[in-house]
Protein backbone atom coordinates (compact mmCIF):
# COMPACT_ATOMS: atom_id res chain seq x y z
CA UNK A 1 0.00 0.00 0.00
CA UNK A 2 1.35 3.14 -0.82
CA UNK A 3 2.36 5.95 1.55
CA UNK A 4 0.86 9.54 2.00
CA UNK A 5 3.06 11.21 4.80
CA UNK A 6 1.22 13.37 7.14
CA UNK A 7 3.35 16.48 7.06
CA UNK A 8 3.55 17.09 3.27
CA UNK A 9 0.81 18.72 1.11
CA UNK A 10 -0.49 16.85 -1.98
CA UNK A 11 -1.70 18.04 -5.95
CA UNK A 12 -4.37 16.20 -8.22
CA UNK A 13 -1.06 15.57 -10.66
CA UNK A 14 0.46 13.61 -8.06
CA UNK A 15 3.60 15.68 -6.88
CA UNK A 16 4.07 16.51 -2.97
CA UNK A 17 5.49 20.06 -1.51
CA UNK A 18 7.43 20.27 1.82
CA UNK A 19 8.33 23.31 3.61
CA UNK A 20 12.01 23.06 4.09
CA UNK A 21 13.25 26.43 5.90
CA UNK A 22 12.51 29.05 3.14
CA UNK A 23 11.83 26.86 0.30
CA UNK A 24 9.47 24.47 -0.66
CA UNK A 25 10.65 20.91 -1.87
CA UNK A 26 9.21 18.85 -4.72
CA UNK A 27 9.03 15.42 -5.88
CA UNK A 28 6.19 12.61 -7.00
CA UNK A 29 3.82 10.56 -4.75
CA UNK A 30 4.47 7.03 -4.13
CA UNK A 31 0.91 6.55 -6.31
CA UNK A 32 3.28 8.22 -9.25
CA UNK A 33 6.03 5.74 -8.57
CA UNK A 34 3.40 2.64 -8.46
CA UNK A 35 1.76 4.06 -11.86
CA UNK A 36 5.13 4.62 -13.26
CA UNK A 37 7.36 1.57 -12.66
CA UNK A 38 10.86 1.34 -12.87
CA UNK A 39 11.95 5.00 -13.59
CA UNK A 40 14.73 6.03 -16.26
CA UNK A 41 15.23 9.32 -16.64
CA UNK A 42 14.22 12.45 -15.00
CA UNK A 43 14.40 15.70 -16.63
CA UNK A 44 14.60 19.00 -14.71
CA UNK A 45 14.87 22.64 -14.98
CA UNK A 46 18.24 24.81 -14.13
CA UNK A 47 18.41 26.98 -10.81
CA UNK A 48 17.03 29.76 -11.96
CA UNK A 49 14.16 29.09 -13.76
CA UNK A 50 11.12 30.49 -13.25
CA UNK A 51 7.63 28.35 -12.30
CA UNK A 52 4.25 29.38 -12.96
CA UNK A 53 1.40 27.40 -10.46
CA UNK A 54 0.46 24.31 -12.40
CA UNK A 55 3.11 25.01 -14.49
CA UNK A 56 5.50 21.99 -16.39
CA UNK A 57 8.45 22.03 -14.76
CA UNK A 58 10.26 18.69 -16.01
CA UNK A 59 9.24 15.12 -17.44
CA UNK A 60 9.45 11.52 -15.62
CA UNK A 61 10.94 9.12 -18.18
CA UNK A 62 9.75 4.90 -16.68
CA UNK A 63 10.46 2.61 -19.22
CA UNK A 64 7.16 2.53 -20.92
CA UNK A 65 5.94 5.87 -20.11
CA UNK A 66 6.62 9.72 -20.41
CA UNK A 67 5.06 11.55 -18.32
CA UNK A 68 4.81 15.38 -17.16
CA UNK A 69 5.55 17.20 -13.59
CA UNK A 70 3.88 19.92 -12.99
CA UNK A 71 4.80 22.49 -9.69
CA UNK A 72 2.35 22.80 -6.95
CA UNK A 73 3.08 26.39 -6.52
CA UNK A 74 4.81 29.19 -8.21
CA UNK A 75 8.55 30.99 -8.06
CA UNK A 76 11.97 30.50 -8.69
CA UNK A 77 13.69 27.14 -8.40
CA UNK A 78 16.80 27.90 -6.00
CA UNK A 79 17.90 23.64 -6.28
CA UNK A 80 17.93 21.01 -8.60
CA UNK A 81 18.69 17.41 -6.94
CA UNK A 82 21.61 16.38 -9.74
CA UNK A 83 21.67 12.76 -8.27
CA UNK A 84 18.78 12.08 -10.67
CA UNK A 85 20.33 12.34 -13.45
CA UNK A 86 22.59 9.43 -12.65
CA UNK A 87 20.35 7.61 -10.69
CA UNK A 88 16.61 8.28 -11.41
CA UNK A 89 15.79 5.13 -9.67
CA UNK A 90 16.27 6.70 -6.09
CA UNK A 91 12.88 7.86 -7.19
CA UNK A 92 11.29 4.73 -6.92
CA UNK A 93 13.60 3.77 -3.23
CA UNK A 94 12.29 6.79 -1.56
CA UNK A 95 10.07 9.28 -3.03
CA UNK A 96 9.75 11.20 0.04
CA UNK A 97 13.50 12.07 0.27
CA UNK A 98 16.19 11.03 -1.36
CA UNK A 99 13.82 11.41 -4.69
CA UNK A 100 13.14 14.70 -4.19
CA UNK A 101 13.42 16.94 -7.38
CA UNK A 102 13.62 20.54 -6.79
CA UNK A 103 13.47 23.13 -4.38
CA UNK A 104 11.52 26.18 -5.03
CA UNK A 105 11.49 29.99 -3.43
CA UNK A 106 7.41 29.81 -3.26
CA UNK A 107 5.53 33.63 -4.23
CA UNK A 108 2.60 31.30 -3.64
CA UNK A 109 1.25 29.30 -0.67
CA UNK A 110 0.51 25.73 -0.13
CA UNK A 111 -2.87 26.60 1.40
CA UNK A 112 -4.73 25.21 -1.70
CA UNK A 113 -3.16 21.58 -1.81
CA UNK A 114 -4.84 18.78 -0.43
CA UNK A 115 -3.41 17.46 2.66
CA UNK A 116 -2.24 13.51 3.02
CA UNK A 117 -6.03 12.58 4.11
CA UNK A 118 -7.69 14.61 1.30
CA UNK A 119 -4.81 13.33 -1.06
CA UNK A 120 -5.83 9.75 0.09
CA UNK A 121 -9.26 9.74 -0.86
CA UNK A 122 -8.19 11.58 -3.75
CA UNK A 123 -6.20 8.38 -4.77
CA UNK A 124 -8.73 5.87 -3.76
CA UNK A 125 -11.17 7.57 -6.12
CA UNK A 126 -9.02 7.08 -9.16
CA UNK A 127 -10.40 4.02 -11.39
CA UNK A 128 -6.74 1.77 -10.64
CA UNK B 1 4.23 13.38 -44.49
CA UNK B 2 2.17 10.48 -45.26
CA UNK B 3 4.91 8.35 -46.52
CA UNK B 4 6.16 8.18 -42.94
CA UNK B 5 3.09 7.19 -41.25
CA UNK B 6 3.10 4.51 -39.35
CA UNK B 7 -0.20 3.14 -38.68
CA UNK B 8 -1.73 2.25 -35.42
CA UNK B 9 -2.57 -1.03 -34.06
CA UNK B 10 -6.09 -1.11 -33.84
CA UNK B 11 -8.18 -1.29 -30.42
CA UNK B 12 -11.33 -2.58 -29.66
CA UNK B 13 -12.88 0.36 -28.06
CA UNK B 14 -17.20 -0.91 -28.06
CA UNK B 15 -16.62 -4.42 -27.35
CA UNK B 16 -15.24 -5.78 -23.74
CA UNK B 17 -12.03 -7.11 -23.33
CA UNK B 18 -11.49 -10.71 -23.59
CA UNK B 19 -9.85 -12.55 -20.53
CA UNK B 20 -7.35 -15.47 -21.12
CA UNK B 21 -8.07 -18.64 -19.29
CA UNK B 22 -5.16 -17.13 -17.28
CA UNK B 23 -6.50 -14.05 -16.15
CA UNK B 24 -7.35 -15.04 -12.08
CA UNK B 25 -3.75 -16.49 -11.93
CA UNK B 26 -2.23 -13.16 -13.22
CA UNK B 27 -4.51 -11.37 -10.65
CA UNK B 28 -3.82 -13.77 -7.87
CA UNK B 29 0.02 -13.15 -8.51
CA UNK B 30 -0.59 -9.26 -8.19
CA UNK B 31 -0.54 -9.23 -12.01
CA UNK B 32 -0.90 -4.80 -13.24
CA UNK B 33 -4.05 -5.61 -15.91
CA UNK B 34 -3.99 -3.51 -19.13
CA UNK B 35 -6.18 -3.63 -22.24
CA UNK B 36 -3.70 -4.76 -25.02
CA UNK B 37 -5.51 -5.92 -28.56
CA UNK B 38 -9.20 -6.13 -27.14
CA UNK B 39 -7.62 -8.37 -23.71
CA UNK B 40 -6.99 -7.84 -20.32
CA UNK B 41 -3.35 -8.83 -20.09
CA UNK B 42 -0.68 -8.37 -16.96
CA UNK B 43 1.80 -5.61 -18.02
CA UNK B 44 3.90 -6.88 -15.25
CA UNK B 45 3.88 -8.07 -11.53
CA UNK B 46 6.77 -8.28 -9.61
CA UNK B 47 8.18 -4.85 -12.11
CA UNK B 48 9.50 -4.39 -15.45
CA UNK B 49 13.17 -4.54 -14.75
CA UNK B 50 13.03 -7.23 -12.45
CA UNK B 51 10.75 -9.56 -14.94
CA UNK B 52 13.30 -8.07 -17.69
CA UNK B 53 16.32 -9.38 -15.87
CA UNK B 54 14.89 -12.85 -14.50
CA UNK B 55 14.52 -13.65 -18.30
CA UNK B 56 18.19 -12.77 -19.07
CA UNK B 57 19.40 -14.69 -16.18
CA UNK B 58 17.32 -17.75 -15.35
CA UNK B 59 13.55 -18.20 -16.72
CA UNK B 60 10.13 -15.69 -16.80
CA UNK B 61 6.80 -17.42 -18.15
CA UNK B 62 4.46 -15.26 -20.21
CA UNK B 63 1.00 -15.78 -21.09
CA UNK B 64 0.61 -15.40 -24.41
CA UNK B 65 -2.93 -16.76 -25.01
CA UNK B 66 -4.07 -13.82 -26.84
CA UNK B 67 -2.39 -14.56 -30.23
CA UNK B 68 -4.16 -16.44 -32.89
CA UNK B 69 -4.05 -19.90 -34.30
CA UNK B 70 -4.76 -20.95 -37.44
CA UNK B 71 -5.08 -25.06 -38.32
CA UNK B 72 -4.52 -26.27 -42.17
CA UNK B 73 -4.48 -29.59 -43.11
CA UNK B 74 -4.51 -31.74 -46.41
CA UNK B 75 -3.16 -32.59 -49.46
CA UNK B 76 -2.63 -28.87 -50.63
CA UNK B 77 -2.44 -27.23 -46.98
CA UNK B 78 1.93 -27.00 -47.92
CA UNK B 79 1.45 -25.33 -51.87
CA UNK B 80 -1.58 -23.29 -50.07
CA UNK B 81 -0.15 -21.38 -47.24
CA UNK B 82 3.49 -21.35 -49.88
CA UNK B 83 1.02 -19.14 -51.59
CA UNK B 84 0.30 -16.60 -49.06
CA UNK B 85 3.79 -16.30 -47.36
CA UNK B 86 7.08 -15.35 -48.02
CA UNK B 87 8.91 -18.35 -46.73
CA UNK B 88 9.76 -21.45 -48.81
CA UNK B 89 7.34 -23.47 -47.20
CA UNK B 90 8.00 -26.52 -49.89
CA UNK B 91 11.68 -26.74 -47.83
CA UNK B 92 10.18 -27.00 -44.18
CA UNK B 93 10.57 -29.64 -42.35
CA UNK B 94 8.61 -32.45 -40.38
CA UNK B 95 8.38 -31.00 -36.57
CA UNK B 96 9.84 -27.54 -37.75
CA UNK B 97 8.60 -23.88 -37.60
CA UNK B 98 9.59 -20.83 -39.76
CA UNK B 99 9.21 -17.31 -39.36
CA UNK B 100 7.75 -15.27 -42.15
CA UNK B 101 5.52 -12.71 -43.02
CA UNK B 102 1.99 -12.87 -44.92
CA UNK B 103 1.92 -10.02 -47.64
CA UNK B 104 -0.72 -7.91 -49.63
CA UNK B 105 -0.32 -7.97 -53.60
CA UNK B 106 1.29 -4.33 -53.17
CA UNK B 107 3.74 -6.41 -51.00
CA UNK B 108 3.48 -4.86 -47.55
CA UNK B 109 2.85 -6.82 -44.35
CA UNK B 110 -0.47 -8.02 -43.27
CA UNK B 111 1.16 -10.08 -40.40
CA UNK B 112 4.27 -11.47 -39.02
CA UNK B 113 3.61 -15.15 -38.26
CA UNK B 114 5.03 -18.63 -37.51
CA UNK B 115 4.55 -21.45 -39.41
CA UNK B 116 4.73 -25.09 -37.96
CA UNK B 117 4.49 -28.13 -39.76
CA UNK B 118 3.17 -30.48 -37.63
CA UNK B 119 4.08 -34.73 -37.87
CA UNK B 120 1.97 -36.87 -39.20
CA UNK B 121 1.96 -39.38 -35.76
CA UNK B 122 3.66 -38.98 -32.19
CA UNK B 123 7.15 -40.09 -33.32
CA UNK B 124 10.19 -38.19 -33.78
CA UNK B 125 9.67 -35.90 -37.21
CA UNK B 126 10.58 -37.67 -40.45
CA UNK B 127 12.28 -36.09 -43.47
CA UNK B 128 10.28 -38.70 -45.81
CA UNK B 129 10.07 -36.24 -49.26
CA UNK B 130 7.81 -38.70 -50.87
CA UNK B 131 4.90 -38.90 -47.61
CA UNK B 132 5.36 -34.49 -47.43
CA UNK B 133 3.28 -34.07 -50.08
CA UNK B 134 0.65 -36.23 -48.94
CA UNK B 135 -1.62 -34.93 -46.34
CA UNK B 136 -0.03 -32.16 -44.75
CA UNK B 137 -0.60 -30.68 -40.93
CA UNK B 138 0.04 -27.00 -40.38
CA UNK B 139 -0.61 -24.72 -37.58
CA UNK B 140 -0.15 -20.85 -37.95
CA UNK B 141 0.18 -18.23 -34.97
CA UNK B 142 -0.80 -14.66 -35.50
CA UNK B 143 -0.51 -11.15 -33.38
CA UNK B 144 -3.34 -11.06 -31.42
CA UNK B 145 -4.27 -7.74 -33.00
CA UNK B 146 -4.51 -9.61 -37.07
CA UNK B 147 -6.14 -12.43 -35.29
CA UNK B 148 -9.60 -11.61 -37.42
CA UNK B 149 -7.78 -10.00 -40.36
CA UNK B 150 -4.92 -13.39 -40.95
CA UNK B 151 -7.94 -15.65 -40.34
CA UNK B 152 -10.06 -14.16 -42.58
CA UNK B 153 -7.45 -13.18 -45.43
CA UNK B 154 -6.61 -17.26 -45.41
CA UNK B 155 -10.03 -18.10 -44.98
CA UNK B 156 -11.07 -16.63 -48.30
CA UNK B 157 -8.07 -17.87 -49.99
CA UNK B 158 -8.56 -21.11 -48.73
CA UNK B 159 -12.65 -21.69 -49.63
CA UNK B 160 -11.73 -22.73 -53.38
CA UNK B 161 -9.32 -25.85 -51.53
CA UNK B 162 -11.72 -26.73 -48.74
CA UNK B 163 -14.82 -26.67 -51.41
CA UNK B 164 -12.65 -29.52 -53.59
CA UNK B 165 -11.58 -31.15 -50.34
CA UNK B 166 -8.56 -30.73 -50.64
CA UNK B 167 -7.56 -29.19 -47.87
CA UNK B 168 -9.55 -27.66 -44.19
CA UNK B 169 -9.19 -24.86 -42.21
CA UNK B 170 -10.52 -23.78 -39.21
CA UNK B 171 -9.63 -20.31 -37.11
CA UNK B 172 -8.33 -22.43 -33.51
CA UNK B 173 -7.70 -19.11 -31.65
CA UNK B 174 -10.70 -19.92 -29.08
CA UNK B 175 -9.38 -23.56 -28.12
CA UNK B 176 -5.58 -22.47 -28.27
CA UNK B 177 -4.09 -21.20 -25.17
CA UNK B 178 -0.36 -20.75 -25.27
CA UNK B 179 2.30 -20.31 -22.45
CA UNK B 180 5.91 -19.51 -23.06
CA UNK B 181 8.94 -20.15 -21.02
CA UNK B 182 12.06 -18.14 -21.72
CA UNK B 183 15.41 -17.91 -20.43
CA UNK B 184 19.08 -19.99 -20.07
CA UNK B 185 17.43 -22.21 -16.89
CA UNK B 186 14.37 -22.61 -19.10
CA UNK B 187 15.24 -26.15 -20.06
CA UNK B 188 16.14 -27.27 -16.69
CA UNK B 189 12.28 -25.84 -15.57
CA UNK B 190 10.93 -28.09 -17.87
CA UNK B 191 12.47 -30.93 -16.83
CA UNK B 192 11.91 -30.36 -13.37
CA UNK B 193 7.96 -29.98 -14.35
CA UNK B 194 8.56 -33.41 -15.45
CA UNK B 195 8.53 -32.28 -19.57
CA UNK B 196 8.95 -34.99 -21.54
CA UNK B 197 12.23 -36.13 -23.18
CA UNK B 198 11.50 -35.14 -25.98
CA UNK B 199 10.28 -31.55 -25.67
CA UNK B 200 13.47 -30.84 -23.69
CA UNK B 201 15.86 -32.15 -26.67
CA UNK B 202 13.96 -30.04 -29.63
CA UNK B 203 16.01 -28.34 -31.09
CA UNK B 204 15.76 -24.36 -32.01
CA UNK B 205 12.47 -23.58 -34.15
CA UNK B 206 11.33 -27.29 -33.74
CA UNK B 207 8.18 -29.22 -32.39
CA UNK B 208 6.49 -31.74 -30.79
CA UNK B 209 3.42 -32.99 -29.43
CA UNK B 210 3.98 -34.49 -25.64
CA UNK B 211 3.28 -33.46 -22.32
CA UNK B 212 4.41 -31.27 -19.23
CA UNK B 213 3.39 -32.75 -15.93
CA UNK B 214 0.74 -34.81 -17.43
CA UNK B 215 -0.69 -32.46 -19.65
CA UNK B 216 -1.16 -32.88 -23.21
CA UNK B 217 0.94 -29.81 -25.23
CA UNK B 218 2.33 -28.96 -28.43
CA UNK B 219 5.72 -28.07 -27.70
CA UNK B 220 7.94 -25.97 -30.05
CA UNK B 221 11.90 -23.97 -29.45
CA UNK B 222 10.78 -20.75 -29.80
CA UNK B 223 10.22 -17.70 -28.63
CA UNK B 224 10.26 -13.51 -28.70
CA UNK B 225 12.56 -12.76 -26.04
CA UNK B 226 16.70 -13.43 -27.91
CA UNK B 227 16.44 -16.32 -24.92
CA UNK B 228 16.62 -19.82 -25.50
CA UNK B 229 13.06 -21.44 -24.28
CA UNK B 230 9.78 -23.15 -25.50
CA UNK B 231 6.07 -22.18 -26.13
CA UNK B 232 3.35 -24.48 -25.53
CA UNK B 233 0.42 -24.51 -27.17
CA UNK B 234 -2.75 -26.11 -24.44
CA UNK B 235 -6.19 -26.42 -24.28
CA UNK B 236 -7.56 -23.39 -22.03
CA UNK B 237 -9.02 -25.91 -19.48
CA UNK B 238 -5.53 -27.22 -19.02
CA UNK B 239 -3.86 -23.89 -19.01
CA UNK B 240 -3.73 -22.72 -15.12
CA UNK B 241 -2.60 -25.85 -13.73
CA UNK B 242 0.22 -26.05 -16.87
CA UNK B 243 0.79 -22.11 -15.71
CA UNK B 244 1.15 -23.39 -11.87
CA UNK B 245 3.33 -26.34 -12.73
CA UNK B 246 5.67 -24.55 -14.23
CA UNK B 247 5.97 -21.56 -12.07
CA UNK B 248 6.42 -24.19 -9.22
CA UNK B 249 8.85 -26.05 -10.99
CA UNK B 250 11.11 -22.85 -11.53
CA UNK B 251 10.97 -21.72 -7.95
CA UNK B 252 14.53 -23.16 -7.21
CA UNK B 253 15.85 -21.52 -10.41
CA UNK B 254 14.18 -17.97 -9.52
CA UNK B 255 11.15 -18.03 -12.05
CA UNK B 256 9.16 -15.08 -12.53
CA UNK B 257 5.98 -14.16 -13.91
CA UNK B 258 6.25 -11.90 -16.96
CA UNK B 259 4.14 -9.57 -18.45
CA UNK B 260 3.63 -7.51 -21.31
CA UNK B 261 6.27 -4.93 -20.16
CA UNK B 262 9.27 -6.57 -20.04
CA UNK B 263 8.00 -8.73 -23.16
CA UNK B 264 8.60 -5.29 -25.31
CA UNK B 265 12.26 -4.79 -23.65
CA UNK B 266 13.09 -8.35 -24.40
CA UNK B 267 11.87 -8.65 -28.12
CA UNK B 268 13.45 -4.93 -28.73
CA UNK B 269 16.84 -5.74 -27.37
CA UNK B 270 17.07 -9.02 -29.73
CA UNK B 271 15.24 -6.72 -32.62
CA UNK B 272 12.69 -8.48 -33.15
CA UNK B 273 10.34 -6.62 -35.43
CA UNK B 274 6.68 -5.76 -33.67
CA UNK B 275 3.18 -5.80 -35.95
CA UNK B 276 1.65 -2.28 -35.64
CA UNK B 277 5.45 -0.84 -35.11
CA UNK B 278 8.35 -2.04 -37.42
CA UNK B 279 5.88 -3.73 -39.79
CA UNK B 280 2.45 -2.56 -40.67
CA UNK B 281 0.38 -2.47 -44.17
CA UNK B 282 2.56 0.88 -45.13
CA UNK B 283 5.67 -1.23 -45.10
CA UNK B 284 7.42 -4.16 -46.98
CA UNK B 285 9.84 -6.95 -45.78
CA UNK B 286 12.71 -5.72 -47.47
CA UNK B 287 12.80 -2.58 -46.20
CA UNK B 288 11.96 -3.67 -42.40
CA UNK B 289 14.90 -5.50 -42.51
CA UNK B 290 13.37 -8.74 -42.93
CA UNK B 291 14.72 -9.66 -46.38
CA UNK B 292 15.98 -12.91 -44.88
CA UNK B 293 12.68 -14.25 -44.58
CA UNK B 294 11.93 -13.06 -48.35
CA UNK B 295 12.34 -16.32 -50.04
CA UNK B 296 11.95 -14.22 -53.60
CA UNK B 297 13.75 -16.90 -55.79
CA UNK B 298 11.27 -20.04 -54.27
CA UNK B 299 9.27 -21.73 -56.81
CA UNK B 300 5.87 -21.17 -55.62
CA UNK B 301 4.50 -18.22 -56.78
CA UNK B 302 2.91 -16.08 -53.80
CA UNK B 303 0.61 -12.74 -52.72
CA UNK B 304 3.06 -9.71 -53.32
CA UNK B 305 5.84 -11.81 -55.20
CA UNK B 306 5.95 -9.65 -58.14
CA UNK B 307 5.64 -6.38 -56.01
CA UNK B 308 8.75 -7.92 -54.20
CA UNK B 309 10.90 -8.06 -56.76
CA UNK B 310 10.24 -4.76 -58.47
CA UNK B 311 10.98 -3.27 -54.86
CA UNK B 312 13.95 -5.29 -54.83
CA UNK B 313 15.41 -4.57 -57.96
CA UNK B 314 14.69 -0.59 -57.60
CA UNK B 315 16.18 -0.77 -54.52
CA UNK B 316 15.08 0.49 -51.01
CA UNK B 317 14.41 3.80 -50.35
CA UNK B 318 14.20 3.39 -46.99
CA UNK B 319 15.19 0.63 -43.87
CA UNK B 320 14.63 0.32 -40.59
CA UNK B 321 18.05 0.65 -38.94
CA UNK B 322 18.64 0.41 -35.01
CA UNK B 323 20.12 3.37 -33.26
CA UNK B 324 21.46 4.04 -29.96
CA UNK B 325 20.99 7.00 -27.80
CA UNK B 326 23.84 9.19 -27.64
CA UNK B 327 22.74 12.42 -26.17
CA UNK B 328 20.33 12.08 -22.79
CA UNK B 329 17.04 11.29 -23.56
CA UNK B 330 15.28 8.22 -25.01
CA UNK B 331 13.41 8.02 -28.37
CA UNK B 332 10.30 6.49 -28.47
CA UNK B 333 7.52 5.13 -30.98
CA UNK B 334 6.39 7.81 -33.53
CA UNK B 335 9.41 10.17 -32.96
CA UNK B 336 10.53 12.10 -35.90
CA UNK B 337 14.17 11.20 -37.18
CA UNK B 338 16.30 13.75 -38.34
CA UNK B 339 20.04 14.27 -40.16
CA UNK B 340 22.31 15.22 -37.39
CA UNK B 341 23.94 18.37 -37.87
CA UNK B 342 25.33 19.10 -34.40
CA UNK B 343 22.60 21.79 -33.08
CA UNK B 344 19.15 20.90 -31.11
CA UNK B 345 17.33 22.66 -32.96
CA UNK B 346 14.74 20.62 -35.50
CA UNK B 347 14.73 21.11 -39.37
CA UNK B 348 12.60 18.60 -41.42
CA UNK B 349 12.25 15.31 -40.04
CA UNK B 350 13.64 12.64 -42.62
CA UNK B 351 12.58 9.11 -40.51
CA UNK B 352 10.12 7.81 -37.73
CA UNK B 353 10.99 5.71 -34.64
CA UNK B 354 9.03 2.62 -34.69
CA UNK B 355 10.12 1.02 -31.33
CA UNK B 356 12.17 2.96 -28.73
CA UNK B 357 12.44 2.86 -25.47
CA UNK B 358 15.41 1.79 -22.58
CA UNK B 359 17.73 -1.51 -22.82
CA UNK B 360 17.71 -3.01 -19.27
CA UNK B 361 20.48 -5.56 -20.22
CA UNK B 362 22.95 -3.12 -21.72
CA UNK B 363 22.23 0.01 -19.62
CA UNK B 364 21.44 1.95 -23.00
CA UNK B 365 18.78 3.44 -24.77
CA UNK B 366 18.32 1.45 -27.65
CA UNK B 367 15.41 1.96 -30.78
CA UNK B 368 14.59 0.83 -34.31
CA UNK B 369 13.14 3.28 -36.67
CA UNK B 370 12.86 4.17 -40.62
CA UNK B 371 15.58 6.33 -42.10
CA UNK B 372 16.68 7.21 -45.63
CA UNK B 373 19.01 4.28 -46.85
CA UNK B 374 21.49 7.09 -47.36
CA UNK B 375 21.37 7.32 -43.85
CA UNK B 376 21.47 3.33 -42.92
CA UNK B 377 25.00 2.59 -42.51
CA UNK B 378 26.10 2.06 -39.45
CA UNK B 379 28.25 4.81 -37.66
CA UNK B 380 25.72 7.53 -38.74
CA UNK B 381 24.75 9.91 -36.69
CA UNK B 382 21.20 10.90 -36.61
CA UNK B 383 19.09 13.21 -34.29
CA UNK B 384 15.55 11.80 -32.47
CA UNK B 385 13.02 14.56 -32.02
CA UNK B 386 12.42 14.48 -28.17
CA UNK B 387 9.89 16.92 -27.35
CA UNK B 388 10.87 19.97 -29.84
CA UNK B 389 15.02 19.11 -29.33
CA UNK B 390 16.98 17.05 -31.22
CA UNK B 391 18.88 15.13 -29.29
CA UNK B 392 22.14 12.56 -31.00
CA UNK B 393 21.92 8.81 -31.66
CA UNK B 394 24.04 6.76 -33.40
CA UNK B 395 23.10 3.74 -35.86
CA UNK B 396 24.54 0.71 -34.72
CA UNK B 397 24.24 -3.04 -36.01
CA UNK B 398 21.42 -4.95 -34.66
CA UNK B 399 20.85 -7.57 -32.54
CA UNK B 400 21.65 -5.00 -29.56
CA UNK B 401 21.90 -8.17 -27.88
CA UNK B 402 22.20 -11.67 -28.49
CA UNK B 403 22.01 -14.66 -25.70
CA UNK B 404 25.53 -16.65 -25.01
CA UNK B 405 25.42 -20.14 -26.78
Amino acid sequence: MANYPSELKYTKDHEWARVDGDVVRIGVTAYAVEMLGDITLVDLPKVGAKLEEHGRFGDIESVKTVSELFSPIAGEVVEVNDKLDGSPELVNEDCYTKGWMIAVKATGSLDALMDAAAYTAFVASLDH
Amino acid sequence: MAFWKISSVPRVTTEALARTPLFDAHKALGGRIVPFAGWELPVQYAGLLKEHAAVRTAAGIFDVSHMGEMRIEGVKAEAFIDSLVTGDISKLADGKALYTVSCKEDGTILDDLIVYRRTRDNLAARQDSEQKNLHSRFMIVMNASNREKIATHFGKHAAPFVAAKELTFADISDETALLAIQGPKAVEVMKHAGADEAITSLTSFSLIEGTVHGIRVIAARTGYTAEDGFELFVHPEDATRLWNALLAAGQPFGIEPCGLGCRDTLRLEGRLSLYGHELDETTNPLEAGLGWVTKLDKAADFLGKKALIAIKEAGLTRKIVGFEMVGRGIGRHGYPIHAWTGSETPGTAVGLVTSGSPAPTLDKNIGLGYVPSALSEVGTKIGIEIRGKLIEAVVVKTPFYKRQK
